[in-house]
């Protein structure tokens, strides 16, 4: 098992024929991901790597059953795409773009609760590097060979800082049931929290390591819900303790972020709540060894 | 991106916000032209720049005889002012907004703000306006008035008249307090802010209510729709080295320490400058060069990071996803030639095997890291002479 993907996973591509998205439509099919199609408005019926394209994520979804999609559009149209996935029926859509608009994926995340919480289409990203079931299918834009078959989970908001855990797990043998990157948007589709519960359901998923950063409140959230549902050891990292304290204008921003913004309250709040902290990013992957040793 | 408090008084009256009259001057003999323009017995001089907190660092003052218009307008233009928000370094006045001063006899917080725990824009009214809003929010959140906007059909009149009969306002206070709350969301929706502040919103003596003050941020990712907004950037306000790093498509912070930082993905940045204070070093900047960098923009960051005389050694820590190791590889080589400090570079990800040959066969004296603590400790040794290439 994994969570989100797996090498059955129907996939179609959003912005299919730009020259980013063919590159990494080409790794993800060389990866072992089911890609069946793409999307790219005004272009339907052209076959591009094989795969039919089409003008709309419905005709996509009507011709291959697709259920995922990695949208590689950009920022203007990003929000667009995104309520298209949701309409279309999706499941998941992992969207990479960075520089979206807040207030769209503001509009974005309420478009999506107009469908009840089992139909709803799960956005992953914006501004992440996607994910991976390791062995299985690739969802995103990682370089596929860090990650090695196993059992433990990862949630990060920095893909950079993803791959150095799946790189520091790997050399000490450990290996990975599925990598997602949240992105680092202030605004993202999914939370560490959303993950989370789904790696506490996955049997094959026997740890899990959360990578946040500064600002924001969905690490301590998270850390708090683990403390009360989560069975599974979790290792936490939080990123940016010298980072400067911004400059700012006015009190409005100040007056909203209550305690726990920064990264040494978050790593502070993560060990309150029972999570193994990693006391630098050089040592992800030990902590992570350390961790399974408490798994059951 | 932030704007000057008489941009964001322009922007915030077309939408009915009821606003001071006032004009810019960028010289004291304008200053006194707009004061005899305005008329009036009484004006206030305010240094324009891109910070809170400048009444309590001199940068207003009410004036009362044109000289005195000068006098202060001469003080403050040129001035770097330094206040509780704008970091040691302040910000420089190179222009003053001068406005018709009238009596007021009550203070009120109003801000809007992009809430992230909430995903939506949360307005927040207190009656106790003034300067210490944020020990208010601390001691005593439960006096906060507080409203979460529906995004689906943004904030509705009787939202706004909650806020102003919250605030105790009287009935004819009340419609101009609901048409100033109203302007101003739509203003924050409409051009892509993320935060407005009216700090103060005051009732005048009159009975008149008026925004006395105005704060205006706008989402960076929204500034290529508001082409408006765009035209107000007052590059002065900002660090020449991130505006400069922002031309190029990247992310760089200054710091205090020696050791210059390139680096992929904010997340890793900030790891890695962890690592080196971790090792018993000081990072010199914090510098992200994104998704995508081709040479010339590794080349860039390089011009970047040595523009800070401060730096005595180089850290380049590329984990290669979106990009690939050979193209930053190259950027490296072409910039490390004729370089002054030592250089520690760690490469790993996407065609890693090729971009660690184009650096061993380019016969340049690079450090080369194989992890990140390695890395951070190599940077550190380098940095403190005590490791040199080989």
């Amino acid at each position: 098992m994994s969570i989100l993907i797996d090498e059955k996973t129907r996939v179609i591509v959003q912005g299919y024929t730009g020259d980013k998205a063919t590159f990494h439509a080409k790794e993800m099919i060389a990866y072992g991901t089911n890609v069946v199609g793409g999307v790219t408005p005004g272009k339907g019926g052209q076959k591009h790597l094989d795969r039919p394209v089409f003008n709309t994520v419905k005709d996509a979804v009507k011709a291959t059953g697709a259920e995922a999609s990695l949208a590689f559009v950009p920022p203007p149209f990003a929000a667009d795409a995104l309520m298209e996935a949701a309409d279309a029926g999706l499941k998941l859509v992992c969207i990479i773009t960075d520089g979206i608009p807040a207030q769209d994926m503001m509009r974005v995340k309420r478009y999506l609760r107009r469908y009840p919480k089992e139909q709803r289409t799960t956005i992953v990203g914006p501004n992440c590097a996607g994910i991976i079931s390791a062995g299985k299918a690739m969802l995103g834009i990682m370089p596929g060979h860090i990650y090695i078959r196993g059992n433990v989970g990862i949630v990060s908001r920095s893909g950079t800082l993803g791959y150095e855990a799946a790189a520091q797990m790997k050399e000490l043998g450990i290996g990975v049931t599925t990598s997602v990157g949240i992105g680092g948007d202030p605004i993202n589709g999914s939370s560490f929290l959303d993950h989370l519960e789904r790696f506490e359901k996955d049997p094959e998923t026997k740890a899990v390591i959360m990578i946040g950063e500064i600002g924001g409140p969905q690490e301590a959230e998270a850390a708090a819900w683990v403390k009360a549902n989560m069975t599974k050891p979790v290792v936490g990292y939080v990123a940016g303790l010298t980072a400067p304290k911004g400059r700012r204008m006015g009190h409005a921003g100040a007056i909203i972020s209550a305690a726990g913004d920064t990264a040494a309250e978050k790593a502070e709040i993560m060990k309150s709540y029972g999570l193994f902290v990693a006391p630098s990013a050089s040592e992800l992957g030990s902590t992570v060894a350390q961790a399974l040793t408490k798994a059951r | 991106m932030d704007i000057h408090e008489y941009q964001a008084k322009e922007l915030l009256a077309s939408f009915g916000v009821p606003v001071p009259r006032g004009g810019v001057a960028y010289s004291p003999d304008q200053a006194v032209y707009v004061a005899t323009e305005l008329g009036g017995w009484h004006w206030a001089v305010k240094a324009q720049i891109h910070s809170g907190g400048r009444g309590k660092a001199g940068g207003v003052k009410l004036c009362k005889t044109y000289h005195e218009v000068a006098d202060v307008s001469r003080e403050l233009l040129g001035k770097r002012l330094v206040t509780n928000q704008t970091g040691p370094e302040g910000k420089l006045c190179n222009r003053v907004y001068i406005e018709a001063a009238e009596p007021f006899e009550r203070e009120i917080y109003l801000g809007f703000v992009l809430d992230r725990k909430t995903e939506r824009v949360r307005v927040i009214a207190s009656g106790a306006g003034g300067m210490e809003i944020e020990e208010i929010a601390h001691d005593k959140p439960e006096t906060l008035l507080q409203i979460e906007v529906e995004p689906a059909v943004g904030l509705q009149p009787f939202q706004a008249r909650e806020i102003a009969f919250g605030l105790g306002l009287n009935i004819k206070q009340v419609s101009q307090a609901v048409t100033t709350i109203m302007g101003c969301y739509r203003a924050f929706r409409d051009l892509d802010a993320t935060m407005v502040e009216i700090n103060p919103l005051v009732v005048t003596k009159e009975g008149k209510v008026l925004a006395l003050d105005a704060k205006m941020s706008f989402d960076d990712n929204a500034i290529f729709r508001r082409r408006q907004i765009a035209e107000m950037r007052d590059v002065a306000q900002e660090d020449p080295r991130e505006a400069q790093a922002g031309q190029h498509g990247l992310n760089y912070v200054g710091l205090s320490g020696d050791i210059g930082c390139i680096i992929n993905g904010a997340g890793l940045a900030m790891a890695t400058m962890d690592m080196i204070k971790y090792a018993g070093g000081e990072p010199a900047n914090f510098l992200d060069v994104g998704g995508g960098a081709s040479p010339e923009r590794v080349g860039q960051a390089f011009n970047l990071v040595l523009s800070d005389p401060g730096v005595k050694a180089i850290l380049v820590n590329i984990f290669a996803g979106i990009n690939r190791c050979d193209w930053v590889a190259q950027g490296v080589v072409q910039a490390a030639k004729d370089l002054r400090v030592p250089l520690i570079v760690r490469l790993a990800g996407t065609n890693v095997e090729e971009g660690m040959k184009i650096v061993q066969e380019s016969g340049l004296p690079i450090i080369l890291a194989d992890t990140l603590a390695d890395a951070a400790n190599k940077a550190v040794a380098a940095a403190r002479g005590d490791l040199k290439a080989s």
